[in-house]
């Protein structure tokens, strides 16, 4: 399927905020045989004083920016043309999950290797409420994939999506306790549940395609970036994605834009400025369809 | 051969006689023999030479040292956050024979670490030859990934090491842990030796001890080195008061002439850090860290860092800054990294360590695993991934036997087996500690400390030992109450005079001149909470004076002065009110900030002063007595302003403390003629005024006549002659304002200069009559809007 994107984000501070550093991962990254980016451009209103573009170390771009003078305003936007594949259908080849640490044992230090996906991380710490709750979903005999699905469906049943019920800053486990949150939650949740079973498991952000295909539902997330899992299923399948907050598999709507072990390392905009006044925020986003 | 039966008449051989080393373990000061280590001999026959009392007079002259010096050591808990350094007075004596032969093997070590470092952030070659576990450096903490590929500007990765050694039974050395992150203990060595120098100043003694200044001087001349071809500073960045070896930062940073700061104090433009100073932004290239890794940088490293600098990690990788040591170094102190040490000295060095690690086993490996199960008995178990020393057992360490029941023992490290190692709980030697009466043999481990230079890696012979508080080795940990010592590297020649201070800074000039901007704020308000607790004392004198007389709350003159008590947050209730002591403690605070900039007598008075106020508040009744605590209070604080006006050079650093003084003076002064010379005031307020304005004598000389507004206003406001007035204080900021430093853009001093002049010439025409209180209002709203522009000029 073929896309133009457009994101905007915008910030607003009512008292002129002073100059300073912020990193972007707001520019998508082609990833053979499933996404490729065929035209992008990051904008930033007003002009930054630096701006310098490289890749973090798990490959996504960065965009570091840095002010001077104090802004009373600041907007980015990404506009993008890009492709997003259909995976082909695989046959479920992932062993069972208690076999994964010996497939886990032949992996080394490279940027996606499942290792740096276990465990915990700045944002995501398995806890024994969030395993307990996890190991209950999983049969023994399940496979690693099976698993996935299990889990991301069950947490998905489980949990309500309230946008006013967190903030950027909750913690999964508060998240989970009180059953509620939007994208970053549960995929956080499910994050620490995949983990506290022995599952490397990562953070994806991006954007979803705005309306859906004729005859089906709108997803949830749509409006603003989303964000969803991606499980390490074995040497043979690899990284498999899940959207959590929609129960369903990381599709043709779904388009990446950064990967890392949890929010913390892949956030949109993580910056640096002194606020004194209010801070108002928004987004806009637009994925349409332009073509197989 | 047993040794021959001690002469009990001589005092040397009774004292050792009295000596007893627990079986099993070596001694410092007795060989395998049980004969004394023939270094020892002349110190221990002087130790054995002095009476009881004499001896207690050497340590007590150790102890004021550290006092009057200021030393101290932070503790996290506990009812008194900072605690005297813990010195045992007995130093530990080396031979230098021995102690070429550790540094030796550190010195390869050192080479070696290096090397790993390099590996661990660049190709990664350990983990896929499979000579190092990938979980241990994927799922380690101090493994920083922002970190990987970035090549440090110098060359290096690791500047400054330090490695906790200690001795085995069969006398041999061993490391157990290398301190790679922000190794501490440096300065406080050189307190260790300044205090024992005093316990034992005996001039021949001490001419066969290797001196420590040699060490610094070496390391500051390399980083001078390193600064002037980087066109920049050197710095220490330290994470601010509240660490526990903040005292040593300052006390290095002073010691060593270079810039002491904190994250805040650094911004990054185009790959460049610089430094805030009050002379706008200046250069950097090389910076000490302090601070651990993970908190140096918010945007990239630990988002909710507070302490960090947006933008050095980029900086780094631009090669803009020497960081001594690279981010990240704190994942070469990860204990498990031990038990592979002795393959990865053989795969990259081609040769066996130097100098062994205590014997370690990553519980990851199956057969390993099983060795430490077999053998829990005589090992400490505790987290792989742990950066502590093995004595350390606040992070869950402990002996394997309690560690886990026999029966849960098997499960649990089957179960978290690669989260674990075991250690083999070692004996360290003893060394003599004076325990009151005699010597007594207490477990030890020697620090040692590093530098590179551009011959190598330079040691600072000897300076710091641990000492157990008991016969445990885990009782060494400062926190738990072991304490510290001298170490004396005995030469075999005599040593060359080579006195601390000879090792004076080079850079002093340069650097010191540089005020970093926070650094200026809290001397500024130290200025101002300074003379705002002098107002606020004169003020409860001047209440509780009024009551001695009336007995009578609701009289109206003591009611005056009661509601300018409330207004000034001061409760009449208490006659040492709490308002005042916060005064007190915000002013030790913005002290305790800039110590490095500020004589350890001006501290000291300022902590008496603190500790005066907060002993006296419990113990004084209203009236009489509360004025006469005031006193008190007033004559120390006088001790504290004699200190910075007589003492204190006239840095940059001066100018902002006296201008927070002065403008608080004109200020308060200001506020307190605007509530006092109001019409309709009842009789005596004029008197309180003059009273606060600590002007009594001065006006009955002058005038001699009762009070009247326009005397008191004359000599409180207009009367450029008294240093109590507002014009005086005005003539004052004057002069500072005129010697501060251009603030990098000339533009905005020149507003500061304007608004004090048309405030200086309005007052130099002004009658009393003329000064209302909303005059003296307006006065005081002027002085606060020059409070802003200085802020927004300089901080």
């Amino acid at each position: 399927m073929l896309y133009d994107v457009r994101l905007r984000i915008d910030y607003g501070y009512a008292t002129p905020a002073d100059g300073g550093r912020t990193l972007l991962r707001i520019m998508p990254p082609t990833l053979t045989g499933a996404q490729e980016v065929l035209a992008a451009s990051v904008g930033i209103d007003p002009a930054p004083d630096e701006r310098r573009e490289r890749t973090d170390f798990f490959g996504n771009a960065l965009t570091e920016i840095a002010f001077r003078q104090p802004l009373d305003h600041l907007r980015l936007t990404l506009r993008a043309r890009l492709r997003r594949r259909a995976e082909p259908d695989r046959l479920d080849l992932s062993p069972q999950v208690a076999g994964l640490a010996a497939e886990i044992a032949g992996t080394g230090l490279e940027p996606l290797s499942p290792r740096h996906f276990l465990g915990a991380s700045d944002r995501v710490r398995p806890t024994r409420e969030m395993t307990d709750w996890a190991r209950a979903q999983v049969r023994d005999d399940m496979s690693a994939l099976e698993a996935l699905v299990a889990l991301s469906s069950a947490l998905n049943a489980e949990m309500r999506f309230d946008p006013g019920a967190t903030d950027a800053g909750t913690r999964p486990e508060d998240a989970f306790a009180a059953r509620h949150g939007v994208c970053q939650d549960f995929s956080h949740v499910l994050i620490a549940c995949l983990r506290g079973l022995g599952m490397p498991a990562g953070y994806v952000s991006g954007l979803l395609r705005t309306e859906p295909p004729p005859g089906q539902p709108r997803l949830e997330g749509a409006d603003a970036m989303h964000a969803w899992v991606m499980a390490w299923c074995g040497t043979e399948l690899g990284w498999v994605g899940h959207d959590p907050t929609n129960a369903c598999f990381a599709g043709t709507d779904h388009l990446v834009i950064a990967r890392g072990r949890d929010y913390a390392d892949i956030a949109p905009v993580r910056g640096w400025l002194r606020i004194a006044g209010a801070q108002s925020s928004g987004q806009a986003v637009d994925v349409l369809p332009v073509g197989a | 051969m047993p040794a021959p039966a001690p002469d009990l008449t001589d005092p040397l051989a009774r004292l050792l006689a009295e000596y007893a080393v627990p079986p099993g373990v070596a001694d410092e000061l007795l060989d395998a023999q049980g004969r004394m280590r023939p270094v020892w001999a002349p110190f221990l026959r002087l130790v054995a030479g002095e009476s009881a009392e004499g001896l207690a007079r050497r340590f007590a002259r150790g102890d004021q040292y550290l006092g009057d010096a200021g030393v101290f050591f932070r503790q996290y808990s506990g009812p008194q956050p900072e605690r005297a350094w813990p010195l045992s007075h007995i130093p530990v004596l080396l031979a230098e024979a021995e102690w070429q032969t550790i540094t030796a093997a550190l010195a390869e070590r050192a080479d070696l670490l290096e090397a790993v470092m390099a590996d661990l952030y660049g190709p990664g070659k350990l983990v896929e030859a499979g000579l190092l576990p990938a979980e241990l450096v994927a799922g380690n903490p101090h493994w920083l990934r922002p970190l990987v590929g970035v090549q440090p500007a110098s060359g290096h990765f690791l500047h400054l090491l330090a490695f906790e050694i200690g001795r085995n039974p069969d006398g041999t050395w061993f490391v157990l842990g290398d301190r790679t992150q922000a190794p501490s203990g440096a300065g406080f060595a050189l307190e260790n030796r300044m205090a024992t120098a005093r316990a034992f100043p005996d001039p021949g003694l001490r001419r066969h001890v290797r001196r420590l200044a040699g060490y610094f001087r070496a390391f500051g001349q390399h980083v001078e080195g390193l600064a002037r071809a980087g066109g920049g500073g050197a710095a220490i960045l330290t994470p601010g008061v509240n660490t526990d070896t903040y005292f040593e930062h300052a006390y290095i940073a002073r010691y060593l002439g270079m810039m002491l700061l904190e994250g805040e104090d650094l911004t990054v433009r185009d790959g460049q850090v610089l430094v805030r100073t009050v002379s706008g932004l200046r250069p950097l290239s090389v910076l000490w860290r302090r601070l651990d890794s993970e908190w140096a940088d918010p945007l990239e490293l630990r988002e909710s860092s507070q302490i960090g600098t947006p933008g050095l990690v980029s900086a780094l990788r631009d090669g803009g800054l020497i960081l001594m040591n690279a981010l990240g170094a704190g994942v070469l102190e990860t204990r498990a990294l031990l038990a592979f040490l002795p393959k990865i000295s053989e795969a990259l060095h081609d040769r066996p360590l130097a100098m062994p690690s205590i014997a370690t086993w990553w519980c990851g490996q199956e057969s390993e695993r099983a060795y430490v199960e077999a053998e829990a008995g005589r090992m400490m178990i505790g987290p792989a991934l742990s950066t502590a020393l093995p004595f350390d057992t606040a992070d869950g360490t402990g002996p394997g036997d309690r560690w886990a029941t026999p029966a849960t023992r098997t499960a649990r490290l089957a179960a978290e087996g690669a989260r674990l190692v075991g250690q083999e709980a070692v004996s360290l030697s003893t060394t003599p500690v004076h325990d009151g009466t005699r010597l007594v043999p207490r477990p030890m481990t020697v620090r040692v400390f590093a530098a590179r230079t551009p011959d190598g890696w330079v040691f600072m012979p000897g300076g710091y030992a641990r000492i157990g508080r008991s016969g445990d080795a885990t009782a060494l940990a400062m926190q738990r109450g072991g304490s510290v010592a001298d170490v004396w590297i005995m030469a075999e020649a005599e040593v060359a005079e080579d006195s601390i201070l000879d090792a004076a800074p080079l850079s002093r000039q340069r650097d010191v001149l540089v005020l970093p901007s926070r650094a200026a704020d809290n001397l500024y308000w130290l200025g101002r909470y300074v003379e705002r607790t002098e107002g606020a004392v004169r003020l409860t004198r001047a209440y509780h004076l009024r009551l001695a007389e009336t007995g009578d709350r609701d009289e109206r003159r003591v009611a005056l002065l009661g509601e300018a008590m409330w207004a000034a947050g001061l409760s009449p209730a208490e006659p040492v009110p709490q308002g005042l002591i916060a005064q007190v403690e915000a002013a030790r605070s913005c002290a305790g900030k800039v110590r490095d900039r500020f004589s350890p007598d001006g501290w000291a008075a300022l902590r008496e002063l603190s500790q005066t106020a907060a002993r006296l508040a419990p113990q004084t009744d209203p009236g009489d007595d509360a004025a006469r605590k005031m006193g008190l209070l007033l004559r120390t604080l006088a001790g504290f302003s004699g200190l910075v006006q007589d003492n204190m050079y006239r840095f940059t650093g001066w100018r902002f403390l006296r201008l927070g003084r002065s403008l608080e003076r004109a200020l308060g002064t200001a506020q307190f003629l605007a509530a006092l010379t109001a019409p309709g005031q009842p009789m005596g307020a004029l008197d309180a005024a003059i009273e606060l304005g600590d002007s009594v004598l001065t006006h009955q000389r002058r005038y001699r006549a009762e009070p009247r507004r326009e005397t008191v206003l004359d000599l409180l406001a207009l009367d450029g002659k008294n240093p109590r007035s507002i014009l005086f204080q005005l003539g004052v900021l004057a002069e500072v304002v005129a010697d501060l430093p251009d603030p990098g853009e000339p533009t905005r001093r020149t507003p500061i200069t304007h608004k004090l002049l048309r405030l200086r010439t309005d007052l130099e025409v002004a009658t009393p009559g003329e000064l209302t209180p909303d005059r003296l209002r307006e006065i005081a709203a002027k002085l606060q809007a020059l409070h802003h522009l200085v802020g927004q000029a300089y901080f």
